[in-house]
C-alpha cells in the first residue's frame, strides 16, 4: 500500500514537473554505452584507423561539397558557415531541435537541406544521397567527442514523450519494442550478436552491411524490418522525434564520427 | 565521382620496401543485392586495378565480387627515384578512376659513409 502511494505521489508529481520525473531513464546516465563497446575487435580496429576506415572517403567529400559553390546563389557552405571545426562546433550534439521558422523538428540532414534550398537555391539534395550523408557527416565530424546534449525541455517536450511513446510500442509481426532489446537485453546475444543500447551518438555511420555511410533514419528502418513491421514514411515527423528520445536517453555520450558498425 | 585515398610514407630511403595503402569509393555491386526501393541492382565489380611507379607496374589485382565494396588494398614495394604512384582502376560498366601521389625518397648520396 506504501508502495502504491509512493508510486501514486511520483506519477503526480512527474506529470506536473514534465519531462525530469516522468520520463525515467531506463538506461541511467553513468551506463550508457556507445554501441562501440559492443561492436568486435575488427569493427573497433577498423574505425580506430584513421585511413582505412572507410568512411573517410565520404569525409573527403564532405570536404569537397562544403567549399564547392552550387546553385543559383552562387554560394558554397563554406561562403557563409566558414570552417567547419569553427561555426559547427557542437551542432551535432544538440540535433534533433525544433526549427524556429517551420516548427518542424529537424535532423541534420533537414536542415542540410533547407540550406540547399533557401540558401544556395540549388537542386534538392536527396535522402541518403552520397552528397548528403557526405556533407552530414563532416559536419558532425566536427562534433567530434561534444557530449549529446540536445534540448529536451520547453517547445521539445511533446516530441521527446512522443519519441518515448514509439520507443516503447511493441510493432511489427514479432510484436517488440525498442525497449525490449535495447533497455532490458543489452549486452546479450541475439543469435549470435551482441545486443547494443541502440545509441545514437555515431551518426551517419559507415555500416559493414551496408557497404556504405547510412543515416540513423535508414538504421531505425532497419530494426523496423528486423521486427517485421512496416518502416515509417522517409522523412516522417516520428522518425525525428525517436531520434530526439535517442538523444535524450544517450544524454552525455560523446559524438563519435567518423563511426563504423557491423 | 568516387572517392580515392593513398597513404605513403612521408619520406623513405632509396631501396627501402614501401608500404602502400589503398582505399578505393565503389559498391563492388555483387548483383545479389537490392537497393533502399527493392530494385535488383546489376553485377559491377572493379574489374582490374593497377598501380604503376617509374614507369613500371608494382601492383595489379582483378577483384571478384568476392571483394567487399570499397576495397582497401595494402602492398609493398622498393622505393627506386622520387617519382609519381599512378593507381588506375576500370569497373565492369567502363567507369575509370585514377589517383596520382608523389612518392618522395632521399637520394642514395645523401646517406653518411659507411
Amino acid at each position: 500500500m506504501r508502495r502504491l502511494l509512493a508510486g501514486a505521489l511520483l506519477l503526480a508529481l512527474g506529470l506536473s514537473w514534465g519531462l525530469a520525473a516522468a520520463q525515467q531513464r531506463h538506461i541511467s546516465l553513468e551506463q550508457v554505452r556507445s554501441g562501440l563497446s559492443y561492436a568486435g575487435g575488427d569493427v573497433r580496429a577498423l574505425q580506430a584507423d584513421e585511413f582505412a576506415n572507410p568512411a573517410q572517403l565520404w569525409l573527403q567529400r564532405g570536404e569537397q561539397r562544403w567549399s564547392e559553390p552550387v546553385g543559383r546563389a552562387g554560394k558554397s557552405c563554406m561562403d557563409c558557415h566558414g570552417a567547419v571545426k569553427d561555426s559547427m562546433r557542437r551542432v551535432a550534439a544538440r540535433l534533433p531541435a525544433l526549427d524556429r521558422q517551420s516548427g518542424q523538428l529537424f535532423i541534420l540532414e533537414d536542415r542540410i537541406r533547407q540550406c540547399r534550398q533557401r540558401h544556395q537555391q540549388g537542386p534538392e539534395l536527396a535522402f541518403e544521397s552520397d552528397d548528403l550523408l557526405s556533407l552530414s557527416l563532416y559536419v558532425s565530424q566536427a562534433s567530434a567527442g561534444v557530449p549529446l546534449q540536445p534540448a529536451a525541455d520547453g517547445p521539445a517536450l511533446p516530441h521527446v514523450l512522443a519519441g518515448e511513446r514509439l520507443f516503447m510500442q511493441r510493432r511489427g509481426q514479432l510484436n517488440l519494442a525498442c525497449t525490449h532489446c535495447h533497455d532490458q537485453n543489452f549486452g546479450r546475444r541475439f543469435y549470435t550478436d551482441p545486443l547494443s543500447q541502440g545509441q545514437p551518438n555515431g551518426y551517419p555511420v559507415y555500416r559493414l552491411e551496408w557497404q556504405k555511410v547510412g543515416s540513423l533514419e535508414r538504421r531505425l528502418r532497419s530494426c523496423f524490418v528486423g521486427v517485421r513491421a512496416e518502416p515509417l514514411p522517409w522523412g516522417s515527423t516520428q522518425m525525428r522525434q525517436l531520434a530526439l528520445y535517442l538523444g535524450w536517453r544517450g544524454q552525455g555520450l560523446p559524438v563519435e564520427v567518423p563511426a563504423v558498425r557491423k | 565521382m568516387s572517392q580515392a585515398r593513398l597513404q605513403l610514407p612521408p619520406q623513405v630511403a632509396h631501396g627501402q620496401v614501401v608500404r602502400a595503402r589503398l582505399l578505393i569509393e565503389h559498391p563492388m555491386d555483387t548483383g545479389y543485392l537490392q537497393d533502399l526501393a527493392g530494385k535488383p541492382v546489376p553485377r559491377n565489380v572493379i574489374a582490374d586495378l593497377t598501380c604503376e611507379y617509374g614507369g613500371r607496374q608494382v601492383f595489379r589485382v582483378e577483384p571478384s565480387s568476392g571483394i567487399s565494396g570499397n576495397p582497401f588494398f595494402e602492398f609493398f614495394f622498393r622505393a627506386g627515384e622520387t617519382g609519381e604512384l599512378r593507381v588506375s582502376w576500370v569497373d565492369e560498366r567502363g567507369a575509370k578512376g585514377e589517383l596520382r601521389q608523389l612518392l618522395r625518397v632521399q637520394p642514395p648520396s645523401s646517406r653518411p659513409p659507411a
